[in-house]
């Protein structure tokens, strides 16, 4: 009896963790926002939050950008070739940046290095007390702490966005005319004909709601934290999977929404 | 004057506090005493509203702080300063940056100003000198002393400190002891200390009380306390194995 029991039990375990974690988290951000109109932004912590989501991250966002751009014309070359289509790689790049590649890789790079940071960082203020001292000192943590964070990652997102794919097709260029030695014009000109205003802005709409994803799962994940320094790893790890996870998932529907 | 009527709190079963019923005398200092992990931080988490009772009341100055809401709760909460057991500093700013940090938040003034008072609490608390060091340069009494300037830099009602003396050698306790007095001799604060430094107990506070499986079991001054004919109470001083307190 049991054997059959354990697997539907197993299954209802998760149904309810994960109604769960989403109502606290729809709470959170519910806590999160309310707060905004309470007090006056920090902006001394909002600005160190954009330094450290876009200045910091230019370098390990435009490397990804760069060579995500090489590999794309690379690979499309191989593909064209055969049909015969090598003019189309310029577009097909492009398209690839601005569409899906650029939001969806930056987001997840930049979860990477400043998700995991915030989740730890918060974790780490949430183990040593330092949450609680905010709380007796009368000050908000979420406004505090969460607000800065989440805004200034839908703020930046989108700039990284833009860096991200504009290198991406910078580097696809620099393979398409120095490596596979094809025509420069070509490149540039088929991209003017075939990309869209609509979808850069529907690109830089969806890195709008990844970075308040990614930076709503990860201080969320922060504030979570529990039991020392192991509790501080577990939940930064978790604040980095299940934001990507999550990137990933909202990358879909946006997709199939927006274009 | 706060109150603490009929208050319970259970963890996962446990029950930690027990229908606990105190009241603060204004202007006194306050110890509580208790084994480690029987509910004192609990008591005091409930005293500042972080903590929500499972039942009873948290009254500060009449008014019940587990109904009132988030900003009215940080009200409040401006009356309060606390010390940490660990200090609880923000890590990411200087010793002088931690005291200003309340004074930033909370007042209007000049960088002067702010400057002037934090130069004048770092003083009172003997912490020359230590204004651009980092939290995790100084050591764990200079930390303590930190928490207690930043506490006492808005020159709050009441003073709540967990644990002081935890984790400091005999003078460095010492040391705390006489700088919570000469403080509440400047600043004239209520103050709840909770602790299991009975020396530490018996040279602060003006009541000493005893929390015991969740209930207040004895209160009252030092004198009455150490004569005490409770046999927990007894067991509790003497810091003997034998007795009635359950190990």
């Amino acid at each position: 009896m049991n054997i059959i029991l354990v697997p539907f039990q197993k299954i209802g375990k998760f149904v309810l963790y994960t109604v769960e974690e989403l109502g606290l988290i729809a709470i959170y951000i519910w806590e999160s926002f309310i707060s905004i109109p309470q007090y006056f932004i920090n902006f001394e912590n909002l600005i160190d939050q954009i330094i450290f989501i876009g200045m910091d991250s230019f370098y390990v966002v435009g490397l990804t950008g760069l060579f995500t751009g090489m590999v794309l014309s690379l690979q499309a070359y191989y593909a064209a070739k055969i049909v015969g289509v090598t003019y189309m790689i310029g577009p097909t790049v492009a398209l690839s940046m601005v569409r899906e590649l650029g939001p969806v890789l930056t987001a997840l790079m930049i979860t990477a290095r400043c998700g995991s940071s915030m989740a730890s960082e918060i974790g780490t203020m949430k183990v040593t007390e330092q949450i609680d001292a905010l709380e007796v000192m009368a000050v908000d943590p979420y406004y505090f702490l969460s607000v800065p964070r989440i805004l200034a990652a839908m703020a930046m997102l989108p700039v990284m966005t833009v860096l991200c794919s504009l290198i991406g097709i910078i580097g696809g260029y620099l393979v398409y005319v120095y490596f596979l030695g094809l025509n420069h014009v070509t490149y540039i000109e088929k991209i003017y004909q075939y990309i869209e205003l609509k979808d850069i802005y529907n690109g830089l709409l969806k890195s709008v709601f990844f970075g308040a994803i990614l930076a709503i799962i990860s201080t969320f994940k922060g504030f979570q934290t529990t039991g020392g320094a192991k509790g501080v790893g577990k939940y930064t790890t978790q604040a980095v999977v299940l934001s990507s996870v999550y990137i990933l998932f909202a990358d879909y529907l946006l997709t199939s929404i927006l274009f | 004057m706060i109150v603490l009527q009929g208050l319970s709190k259970s963890f996962s079963g446990v029950k930690v506090l027990d229908d606990l019923n105190i009241e603060f005398g204004e202007k006194q200092i306050t110890v509580v005493m208790g084994r480690s992990g029987g509910g004192k931080s609990v008591m005091l988490k409930h005293i500042i509203g972080l903590m929500k009772p499972d039942s009873g009341k948290v009254l500060i100055g009449g008014i019940d702080i587990n109904a009132l809401k988030k900003k009215e709760l940080n009200e409040i909460r401006k009356k309060f300063g606390m010390v940490f057991q660990d200090g609880a500093l923000l890590d990411s700013l200087t010793v002088f940056e931690n005291v200003a940090f309340p004074l930033r938040q909370h007042m209007k003034h000049s960088e002067k100003e702010i400057e002037d008072k934090v130069y004048s609490i770092l003083a009172d608390v003997g912490l020359n000198g230590q204004y651009n060091k980092m939290p995790s340069e100084i050591s764990g009494g200079m930390r303590k002393r930190v928490g207690v300037a930043r506490a006492l830099i808005l020159n709050p009602e009441i003073m709540l400190f967990d644990e002081p003396t935890t984790g400091l050698d005999p003078v460095m306790s010492d040391v705390i002891n006489n700088l919570i007095i000469s403080m509440h001799n400047k600043f004239k604060f209520t103050g709840i200390i909770i602790s299991h430094d009975i020396s530490g107990a018996f040279k602060t506070g003006d009541i000493i009380a005893m929390l015991y499986e969740g209930k207040i079991i004895e209160s009252g001054t030092p004198e009455k306390f150490q004569n005490s004919s409770n046999p927990v109470v007894k067991q509790f001083i003497s810091g003997t194995m034998e007795g009635p307190i359950l190990i």
